[in-house]
């Protein structure tokens, strides 16, 4: 193998006093004292989270308080790491929301398997789950962080509606058939 | 390319689906005709065990056939010597157009495509937006073909016809009218093959309803195929509804084990939990339906009185310390078996297999169960299997109600060993004091009065929970799967067997516990059996010589695809 042999060019009288070395180091330093900070201080202050975040997955009722989960369980199918185990349920008849028919027995996330895709937001054709703003999950099992219904209901709140699907079925219902 | 039936009659016809020639079989309709040409036509109303009505109008298709001259007669032929095809000016309905020689089918023209659009949005114009909800979701027809041939965008901005929801029209069918196409598929069941006429439509026009005549419901013992055979999610089924989404039910299929017509089924279970069961079609046996009593029987899995502890004398143990100790027991005195005839063939073959080792005559009876037959899907014999025990050499006559013969012998202390596999001998005319006289081993699913007295308990699979074979009334064998996994641990497959083989013969006679292996041995020593093995048997069963039994005076009287060789009729 042929070698090369490189020539080391000697250094300047400048770059022999590593002055302008120095110099350029105390630049930068001097600069990003006088700027504002880029860091938080986590977790006393909390970054603004942008919209169409990721977070934790999470269920929302409508502004009516009616819970919009199904139970149709396509988020279940859909989750990639099957982290999301529905039971579903039937509506007590007697329920303002009977006509709905189907609402979860049973909700329960995993997040410790819970990869935050929002596969799960994409799917629902209820609009009943949303990855809202959660960042952060701690607990100190593994039961604690596995999310029953309650807490995911908890932690949705609730979201404006567009449609209100079932409250036009409902006045339609009603209402019955024009001309009949 | 056609060929000749001894009648003369042409058996297959060819015809042209968009121009590829196929040979179908002659007078079938053009909705089979396309799907042997590996096409689909959609439909909704067509049913291929129903009459056809053609009221949905789906599977309009451009039809035409090749053309001859009306003075002579002669076939007309275009400039390049084809036959000239004479096109039907408008699209006809498949389902009640049938082959010709020679005929033309368009399935793909724009006209065709405008046609099925036009017929989806009309379909869908009043259907309302309850996928999430609906029980029919994943294997709904509306929702396939709106998808594969809708216009994928709704122009309707009026409201919705409104019309009865969530109504109970029968003890075990749920109906959703506004979900309903008005394919009345249902109602031609009712009439046609539950001969049960109780469906019907109301305020025909925009508002048409299906509902039941007054004062009547959807009772019948058939009334859940409506549910499996509508093609939307109207008729739900009642158990079912809500339980699980289709799309998560691992499919099994299995024999209903009602009686010996062996009713092909299919089993849905998810993670080990059985969620319904649904016909399989056979044509030979059960076409599309089953009944309603066949398809709760999955509750027996998880029953209250479900067995799955091995226990000596009431002590619970080891599988091993249970099989070893019965095994003693039939290589020491004289033993009887008392076997059932819901035991698969593989089970009622180790059965006999074991006895040949146990010293002296083991004499073996089965526990007949006889009802009336419904001429339909339930026969007189409500073992699924009893062709099995006589096949296999168990019994060699039709069994009884009551096991007189074995009272006595238990009486005479003639019989000191008793194997129950699968039956409540307190039922069937033993006493319990009988009972305690022999060392009796129980070996089945459920805890009963025989369990109590036994001295060894050994739980058994159901039919869910292993793989073998029946054979049903035809003596057709039929296969069925594992579904779900058996209850922690009781030994798996036919292993309780073949254990308890191994130990009577001192471990000479060894068997692996699986069908397929009791097959080989049961396709050496079994004449019905030649050449046949577990993997050789069709989905659809395979029937088997059945004259060495010709004489034997079967209970079955009539039913669907079956008539009773010998004169005795239905009790
Ligand atoms: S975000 Fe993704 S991983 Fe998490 S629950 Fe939804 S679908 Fe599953
Ligand atoms: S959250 Fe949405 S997708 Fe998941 S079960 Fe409920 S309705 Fe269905
Ligand atoms: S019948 Fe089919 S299309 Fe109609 S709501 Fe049910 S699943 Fe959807
Ligand atoms: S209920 Fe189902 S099977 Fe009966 S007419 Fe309506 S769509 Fe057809
Ligand atoms: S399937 Fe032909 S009209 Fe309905």
């Amino acid at each position: 193998m042929a070698t090369k042999v490189l020539e080391r060019k000697p250094l300047s009288l400048a770059e022999q006093t590593y002055l302008p070395q120095i110099l350029g180091g105390m630049k930068i330093t001097l600069r990003n004292m006088f700027k504002p900070p880029v860091t938080l201080e986590y977790p006393d202050e909390r970054p603004d989270i942008p919209e169409g975040y990721r977070g934790v997955p999470t269920l929302v009722k409508d502004p009516n308080g009616r819970e919009k989960c199904v139970s149709c369980q396509l988020c279940e199918f859909v989750c990639p790491p099957r982290a999301i185990r529905i039971t579903p349920g039937e509506i007590d008849a007697e329920s303002d929301t009977a006509h709905v028919e189907k609402a979860p027995k049973e909700f329960e996330i995993n997040m410790l398997r819970c990869i935050y895709c929002g596969f799960c937001q994409e799917v629902c054709p209820e609009e009943a789950i949303f990855l809202q703003d959660i960042f952060s999950l701690s607990g100190y099992s593994r039961e604690e962080l596995v999310y029953q219904k309650d807490k995911l209901y908890e932690l949705g709140g609730t979201l404006p509606d567009q449609h209100y699907k079932w409250d036009r079925k409902r006045e339609a219902e009603l209402a019955g058939n024009p001309h009949h | 390319m056609s060929t000749m039936s001894d009648d003369n009659k042409q058996d297959t016809v060819t015809i042209y689906v968009d121009d590829q020639p196929v040979e179908v079989p002659a007078g079938i309709n053009l909705v089979e005709a396309v799907a042997v040409a590996g096409k689909e036509v959609p439909h909704y109303c067509y049913h291929p065990k129903l009459s056809v009505v053609g009221n949905c109008r789906m599977c309009l298709v451009e039809m035409g056939t090749p053309g001859r001259d009306r003075a002579t007669g002669e076939p007309m032929l275009d400039e390049e010597g084809n036959p000239k095809i004479m096109w039907v000016p408008k699209p006809v309905i498949g389902c009640a157009t049938n082959v010709s020689p020679g005929m033309h089918v368009k399935t793909e023209s724009s006209l065709v495509k405008d046609c099925r659009e036009g017929v989806m949005e009309f379909l869908l114009v009043n259907h309302p937006l309850d996928c999430p909800i609906c029980d029919q979701a994943g294997e709904c027809r509306l929702q396939e073909f709106a998808t594969d041939y809708g216009r994928g965008y709704s122009r309707f901005v009026e409201q919705k016809n409104v019309k009865p929801k969530r109504t109970r029209i029968g003890p075990r069918v749920t109906l959703d009218d506004e979900r309903c196409i008005l394919c009345s598929r249902c109602i031609r069941f009712c009439e046609e093959v539950a001969d049960d006429p109780v469906l019907g439509f109301i305020d025909r026009g925009s508002y048409t309803t299906l509902t039941t005549f007054p004062g009547k419901e959807l009772d019948n013992n058939y009334s859940l195929n409506t549910v499996d055979i509508c093609p939307v999610g109207a008729l739900t089924s009642t158990d079912f509804r809500f339980k699980m989404r289709v799309w998560f039910l691992k499919e099994t299929p299995s024999i209903d084990t009602e009686s010996s017509v062996g009713c092909n089924t299919v089993v849905g279970s998810r993670e080990g939990t059985i969620y319904r069961i649904t016909p399989r079609r056979n044509d030979a046996v059960n076409d599309t339906w089953m009944p309603d009593s066949g398809r709760t029987l999955y509750r027996q899995v998880d029953a209250d009185d479900r067995m799955t502890q091995y226990s000596i004398e009431g002590r619970p143990c080891a599988a091993e310390e249970a099989l070893t100790l019965a095994s003693t027991y039939l290589r020491n005195g004289r033993s009887a078996i008392v076997a059932s005839g819901r035991l698969s063939v593989e089970e009622q073959y180790l059965l006999t297999r074991i006895a040949s080792h146990a010293p002296g005559e083991t004499p073996a009876w089965l526990v007949a169960r006889h009802a009336e037959g419904d001429g339909k899907l339930l026969s007189a014999d409500r073992n699924p299997n009893v062709r099995g025990a006589l096949v296999t050499g168990l019994i060699d006559r039709i069994p009884e109600a009551q096991l007189s013969q074995l009272s006595a012998a238990l009486e005479s202390g003639k019989v000191e060993n008793l194997i129950v596999v699968g039956e409540d001998i307190t039922q069937a005319g033993i006493s319990i004091d009988q009972i305690k006289k022999a060392n009796v081993v129980y070996i089945g699913a459920v805890h009963c009065d025989t369990a109590q007295y036994a001295k060894v308990e050994i739980p058994l699979l159901t039919v869910f929970e292993k793989a073998g074979s029946f054979i049903n009334q035809q003596f057709r064998v039929q296969k069925f799967a594992q579904a779900v996994p058996g209850p922690k641990g009781v030994l798996f497959g036919l292993s309780n067997f073949t254990q308890l083989l191994a130990a009577v013969s001192d471990g000479k006679d060894r068997i692996e516990p699986s069908p397929a292996a009791v097959w080989t041995e049961m396709a050496a020593a079994i004449d019905e059996f030649k050449e046949l093995s577990f993997s050789a048997i069709p989905s659809t069963g395979q029937l088997i010589p059945a004259d060495r039994f010709a004489d034997l005076p079967f209970v079955e009287g009539k039913s669907l695809h079956f008539e009773p060789r010998t004169a005795v009729a239905d009790a």
